[in-house]
């Protein structure tokens, strides 16, 4: 097999007309990052919400929060995504659905809804690294809280929550990298995402090599940054005299 | 100030608390001892509300605890409580410690809460650790900081739950000489501990637990004289045998 090398394919224009081959990377990996970065604001909120609920007192919220986690959890990213793609925007309810259909663009219609399924798909697991965390403090932390009046919004909000996201950096940075490897997933939909710009730059010159290797690429580019933003968050944020502080 | 009416308390069908009765007066020192088990941190913890009991009413202060129309919160911000592993917040500083309750419960501001944390940290004697963490202090000095951090609430009366037995020997009289200070400048307390020293020296009554109940309620001069009752007379003298 001979296999003709040309790394000058991304500076040759594209087929679309408007640029070159490497634009389409670039746009890929544009999409890629505003997906992952919007989808992680939603899985960090809703998660640390839900893991909050995990360990509060009361069934009834703790067993509502369980049962959202087992579900995002134990369902298939690809399946959780045509459903969120394909058969929320039938069934939701006061025209809803008929809106987002009509009023949104195709583009936006799929960032949309890949947004909202990987924010929540990593939230049910973002939920469970918050609720370790919290377990993970002494009782008497919450007791030392309480007894000195603050309500108990207040202590998960003063003294648990600040403690608990310490000792979870490290799963949580697992799964912020998590989020953007998910998000080749949502090119099954058609989003334009950088897995996807990548296959589409095969079929239009035949190059596979270096198009893949340019993705491969982007992707490692990408959690090396953010291995290096979480640990300075790490460092940042380490507490004297504690867990390997100084 | 602090009353204690038959209260029982048991977790499903564990019986941790059978009908304990007592009174604290204001200004009283009251040392709670008996052997593990017996349900003196569980008592202590039901007169702020953090356990909560089944039967019996406890009021402090005139607000009944067990209440479930009384705001906990409020009540508990003027008991100041003291616990066995310190539970100081570790990833604030000595100062910060001391004057968050203050700013977020009390609503004192900024400097106010300061310079009343720094003055109470100065009468414990850690003036120099201010800006330190609580994991660069050793268990004495922590201990001492979670008392100043009690008594910047400005509390009516103070609950100590076995504050010296996590501490090495030769820390627990600083801890002690604190506690005693508090005694003598007139602090309603209420110590669950072992140290009988302690008890001799400041407590007005000694009460003794076993198995949840409240075996004697006594003078401590009665108590360490002549106690009534055969357990109470075995622990004593297995604890002051050394």
């Amino acid at each position: 097999m001979s296999y003709q090398w040309n790394w000058g394919i991304f500076l040759s224009p594209a087929a679309s007309g408007d640029g070159t081959y490497l634009s389409w990377m670039l746009s890929g990996l544009q999409t890629t990052i505003l997906l992952s970065l919007s989808a992680w604001v939603i899985a960090l909120a809703l998660g640390s919400l839900m893991g909050v609920l995990r360990t509060v007192p009361g069934k009834w919220l703790s067993g509502l929060a369980a049962t959202y986690v087992e579900v995002f959890r134990n369902i298939p990213l690809l399946v959780q995504l045509f459903i969120w793609y394909f058969v929320l925007p039938e069934v939701l309810p006061f025209g809803l659905g008929e809106r987002f259909k009509q009023d949104l663009d195709p583009v936006t219609q799929q960032f949309v809804s890949a947004m909202v399924c990987l924010g929540f798909f990593t939230s049910a697991r973002v939920c469970e690294q918050v609720r370790s965390g919290i377990n993970a403090l002494p009782r008497g932390q919450k007791n030392a809280g309480l007894a000195l009046g603050f309500t108990l919004p207040q202590t998960y909000r003063y003294v648990l929550l600040p403690m608990a996201f310490r000792l979870v950096v490290p799963p949580l940075t697992s799964e912020f990298l998590n989020i953007f490897k998910n998000s080749a997933v949502c090119s099954t939909i058609g989003l334009l995402e950088l897995a996807a710009q990548g296959r589409q730059l095969v079929d239009y010159t035949a190059q596979p090599y270096e198009s893949f290797i340019a993705v491969t690429a982007l992707y490692l580019l990408i959690n090396v940054v953010v291995m290096t933003l979480m640990r300075h968050v790490e460092n940042k944020t380490r507490v004297p005299g504690y867990l390997g502080g100084k | 100030m602090i009353s204690i009416d038959n209260v029982s308390k048991h977790y499903g069908s564990f019986q941790v608390l059978t009908d304990c009765t007592t009174q604290v007066k204001k200004g009283e020192v009251i040392v709670v001892c008996g052997p593990s088990g017996s349900g003196k941190s569980t008592l202590i913890k039901c007169v702020n509300g953090l356990e909560p009991f089944q039967a019996g009413t406890i009021t402090v202060n005139g607000v009944s605890v067990g209440d479930p129309k009384t705001n906990l919160s409020k009540l508990r911000s003027h008991v100041g409580m003291v616990f066995q592993h310190f539970e100081l917040f570790p990833h604030m500083s000595i100062t910060d410690n001391l004057t968050i309750a203050q700013e977020k419960v009390l609503g004192r501001n900024k400097d106010e809460a300061r310079d009343k944390g720094l003055k109470l940290l100065d009468r414990v004697g850690l003036k120099a650790h201010a800006a330190k963490f609580p994991g660069q202090l050793s268990g004495g000095q922590q201990q001492r900081v979670a008392i100043a951090r009690a008594l910047a609430m400005d509390p009516i009366c103070m609950l100590f739950d076995e504050p010296t037995s996590a501490l090495d020997p030769e820390m627990i009289n600083e801890v002690l000489d604190v506690m005693v200070e508090l005694a003598q400048e007139g602090m309603t307390m209420m110590c669950v501990t072992h140290e009988m020293g302690f008890a001799r020296k400041v407590a007005n009554r000694v009460i003794f637990m076993d198995k949840g109940q409240i075996v004697e309620d006594d003078s401590k001069d009665a108590f360490f004289g002549a106690p009534r009752s055969e357990r109470a007379r075995q622990f004593l003298a297995k604890i002051l045998q050394h």
